[in-house]
């Protein structure tokens, strides 16, 4: 699931699937940014591979923000049943 | 039948105003790209239908947007920019060595004759070309390596590289300036750059006189002139006529010579427009009362253009990007200010009305003469 603005940078109106050989936030991103090129850099800096600061990952009621982005996802999101949330965080303006 | 189209960057999205040339029924598009920061729009002057567009947020970074139509429909583009070599430090506010980083484009400046071709100015101060329509970009490094990078230093909008000036008599020269390093130019197409401060004095530095360290607000060239160079600094308003060698003062007889903007009249290389701000503390028009002065004679002698200005409770903001100018007959001026209003006039600055009063704050305005 993409934030608003990057819904509409990627030209869609729906959650995206992808499919991984491992699914990790890493590897669903590269394969996002791969089906999406103009994603590429707004959710993770394209020089260093970091998140970018005001981006945060959630699944499964779970903050992943700063957990590795190659650890392995919640099966539920393996399966489909569960989003991988990336979410715009909270400021104003 | 002659038009004006008008690019109009916002805090909040983007918007092409577009006009005959009579410039008085006006047509609104927009918002594109809706809540994003546009700092910057330009058209192609060797395709008018060729423009770019910096789209950027804090969360999301930047992206560029490239329109083949004239502005009715975006595709974005490469938005992959990396510094050549290692970035090393520039000074933060503080004085202290800081590293440096890309934040956004402030500056996008297409060729004069290729339309794939387009400089960025961008935020830390470093100069970026594309030759492939935006495709990919990659960094001038040159100025960067000048070695006086250590000692620039950010302005209150970050270390930014805002203006662009390419010289139509010689593809090989350019000019830059930076928030808060000063002018820059180069003779060999980018390879190499010098400073062109000379005559610059800024009070609030350690040497007032320094080589760089000057907060230019904006620099303006008439193409046919293109020696001639006019400065909105900090404060002051300066003249070169040595293509930057050297810089003199021609704002002193101004209510105050604080301000972002300064442009030429299309036909005439000596008329000067520059909106005077009260000062770097209190960011509005002098007495609350919005006047864009005009100069003649190319600076020193000044005259107050008010007619259809609101000249009493105006404290609006007019920043740097934010003044055009189009080369029809009758030159019309353009200027957006952080109100959301958007001026014109018709008639050189003589007569304004707005072309819209109620945009997100505006960050740069720039008119395209379709003939």
């Amino acid at each position: 699931m993409l934030p608003g603005h990057l819904k509409r940078l990627a030209q869609v109106d729906h959650e995206v699937a992808v499919d991984v050989a491992t699914a990790t936030i890493a590897s669903v991103l590269d394969a996002v940014e791969a089906a999406y090129p103009a994603l590429r850099g707004t959710i993770r800096d394209q020089s260093t591979g970091k998140r970018r600061n005001f981006i945060r990952y959630f699944a499964c009621n779970e903050d992943l923000s700063h957990s590795s982005a190659d650890d392995p996802l919640p099966d539920a999101v393996v399966s489909g049943a569960e989003p991988l949330l990336v979410v715009g965080a909270m400021a104003g303006g | 039948m002659s038009g004006v189209r008008v690019l109009v960057g916002t805090r909040k999205g983007a918007f092409v105003l577009t006009a005959d040339g009579k410039r008085k029924d006006w047509n609104v598009d927009g918002p594109f790209f809706a809540g994003w920061e546009m700092y910057h729009l330009k058209g192609s002057p060797a395709d008018p239908n060729r423009i770019y567009a910096s789209q950027s947020t804090g969360w999301h970074g930047q992206v560029i947007q490239r329109s083949d139509d004239g502005g009715k429909s975006w595709n974005p583009v490469g938005n992959d920019f990396r510094y050549a070599t290692v970035p090393g430090t520039h000074q933060w506010y503080d004085g202290t060595p800081h590293p440096w980083e890309f934040a956004r484009v402030w500056h996008l400046e297409p060729s004069l004759t290729d339309p794939d071709t387009v400089y960025a100015g961008v935020e830390d101060a470093a100069l970026f070309r594309s030759v492939d329509a935006g495709g990919s970009w990659q960094e001038l490094p040159g100025l960067r390596e000048h070695g006086s990078g250590p000692h620039w230093q950010p302005g209150a909008g970050g270390m930014c590289l805002h203006t662009i000036i390419l010289d139509p008599s010689n593809p090989e020269r350019m000019f830059i300036a930076i928030s808060a390093a000063g002018a820059f130019r180069t003779d060999n197409g980018g390879k190499t750059w010098q400073p062109i401060n000379r005559g610059l004095k800024s009070g609030a530095i350690p040497e007032e006189e320094a080589e760089v360290g000057h907060c230019v607000h904006h620099v303006a060239m008439h193409p046919d002139r293109p020696g001639t160079l006019y400065m909105q600094k900090h404060w002051d308003v300066m003249r070169s006529d040595d293509a930057g060698d050297n810089w003199y003062d021609v704002g002193d007889s101004l209510p105050t010579d604080f301000g972002f903007v300064i442009d030429v009249h299309a036909h005439e290389p000596e008329t000067l427009y520059i909106v005077p701000i009260k000062s770097d503390l209190e960011h509005f028009p002098l007495d609350g009362a919005l006047r864009v002065f005009r100069s003649r004679t190319g600076g020193n002698e000044w005259e107050p253009l008010t007619k259809g200005l609101p000249q009493d409770n105006c404290y609006v903001n007019v920043l740097r990007d934010a003044m055009s100018i189009d080369s029809l007959d009758e030159c019309g001026v353009y200027f957006g200010t952080t109100g959301g209003q958007v001026y014109c006039s018709p008639d050189g600055g003589d007569t304004w009305s707005a072309i819209v009063r109620d945009l997100p704050a505006v960050l740069s305005v720039e008119v395209q003469t379709l003939k």
